[in-house]
């Protein structure tokens, strides 16, 4: 298969937020500003390129029936790895990201990846299919929350572009998030229409 | 008194759903109408309160007790991952008429954030077992609220001439956002 087109499925054509609607619970919780978009989302490419790696390594050995539990131990691996590196490297982000981090685990696009493709292809394409579709959903974290920090508060990543006062503060609140989103992807399918 | 506030704190001020982002997948995915709602919400409650209390005592009882606290994720998911099959099979075999309305949606439940999310909170928050148990069966309900009240408002919805590029999700979004300002006014109850 054409390896560009491997890797750039992620932004556009398949991209898991705007388009497949998977992992949307990260995509809401921590996208109150863009840095953490972009953090989660880095977070989470990690975590999908090394288990989409592993798996496609393994899947002969794996037997068909303890497939996915096999995968999920995989997966969890690779989150307490992260984990544990930016709770030491990283604490400010761990701390704004909290319970969203041990949470990658149960994101559905790392089992829908390693599920769908790596354990079925070799390792080199798994490996730029992870690095795809996980940049592209960090991409997509990092459009809401830079949106979100614009409306709400007048920056974009910590940069002031309005005064604070003029901002909605609902927007980096809960319901902004709802909000946002949903008018984003309609944005999206009146432009794929078009 | 103090189980009353954890259980107006898990259901209206911080609901699961729209105040903390967790189980948004079968919130959009399964709401459509009001009678999946109502099957879901059994389901979540269900496995929610036994993996709470699983996990707490494995916490308890063994990751705190031979000082092995990193491995808390990869042990709670396959326990939870590993109690959705046992109850899967015990349903079955005891009770048929409860696994035909709740069997469709168990799968669906290892993947679903609020089950892990609620087990690794009750730690955080240093709850005692009886409390633990309030607070998985506070959020629990906390989460059928909100799914079931949005079922209703989407079934109102399929009733509506949309925008086409408002259609499905984009408008189910805006009103969960509308939704979550509701609850907002919770706030500062507790």
């Amino acid at each position: 298969m054409n390896q560009w087109k491997n890797f750039s499925k992620g932004f556009f054509k398949e991209n898991a937020v705007f388009t497949l609607l998977l992992g949307m619970c990260p995509t809401l919780g921590v996208t109150s500003s863009a840095i953490n978009g972009l953090g989660m989302g880095l977070a989470t490419t990690f975590v999908l390129i090394m288990s989409n790696l592993v798996v496609s390594l393994v899947k002969d050995l794996i037997p068909d029936k303890v497939r996915i539990p096999s995968f999920i131990v995989i997966i969890a691996s690779f989150v307490t790895v992260v984990q544990l590196l930016m709770q030491a490297y990283l604490p400010a982000l761990f701390e704004s990201l909290g319970l969203f981090i041990p949470l990658i685990v149960v994101n559905c696009i790392v089992l829908g990846r390693a599920e769908s493709f790596a354990s079925k292809n070799g390792f080199v394409s798994s490996m730029i299919d992870g690095a795809g579709m996980g940049l592209g959903f960090a991409m997509a974290l990092t459009i809401l929350g830079s949106v979100r920090e614009f409306l709400g508060s007048g920056k974009i990543f910590g940069t002031i572009i309005y005064p604070e006062q003029y901002g909605m503060l609902v927007f980096v609140l809960a319901p902004g998030a709802f909000i946002a989103l949903g008018y984003l992807i309609a944005i999206i399918n009146k432009l794929k229409k078009a | 008194m103090e189980y009353v506030l954890i259980f107006i704190s898990a259901i209206f001020v911080n609901n699961i759903v729209l105040a903390q982002f967790l189980g948004i997948c079968p919130f959009l995915g399964v709401s459509k109408k009001i009678s999946t709602g109502i099957g879901m919400t059994g389901a979540v409650t269900f496995v929610m309160v036994i993996a709470t209390i699983v996990t707490y005592l494995l916490q308890k009882y063994v990751l705190d007790a031979f000082h092995v606290g990193y491995l808390q994720t990869i042990s709670f998911i396959l326990v939870i991952a590993a109690l959705v099959q046992l109850v899967e099979i015990i349903l079955k075999k005891v009770s048929p008429p409860l696994y035909q309305a709740l069997g469709v949606f168990l799968p669906l439940i290892t993947t679903n954030c609020a089950i892990l999310g609620v087990a690794i909170m009750t730690i955080q928050k240093n709850l005692n077992l009886l409390q633990a148990v309030a607070f998985s069966t506070a959020t629990a309900i906390g989460f059928g609220l909100a799914l079931i009240i949005f079922a209703g408002i989407r079934e109102q919805l399929e009733l509506v001439d949309l925008p086409k590029g408002m259609k499905g999700t984009p408008i189910a979004l805006l009103v969960a956002g509308i939704l979550a300002l509701a609850f907002m006014g919770f706030a500062g109850l507790v």
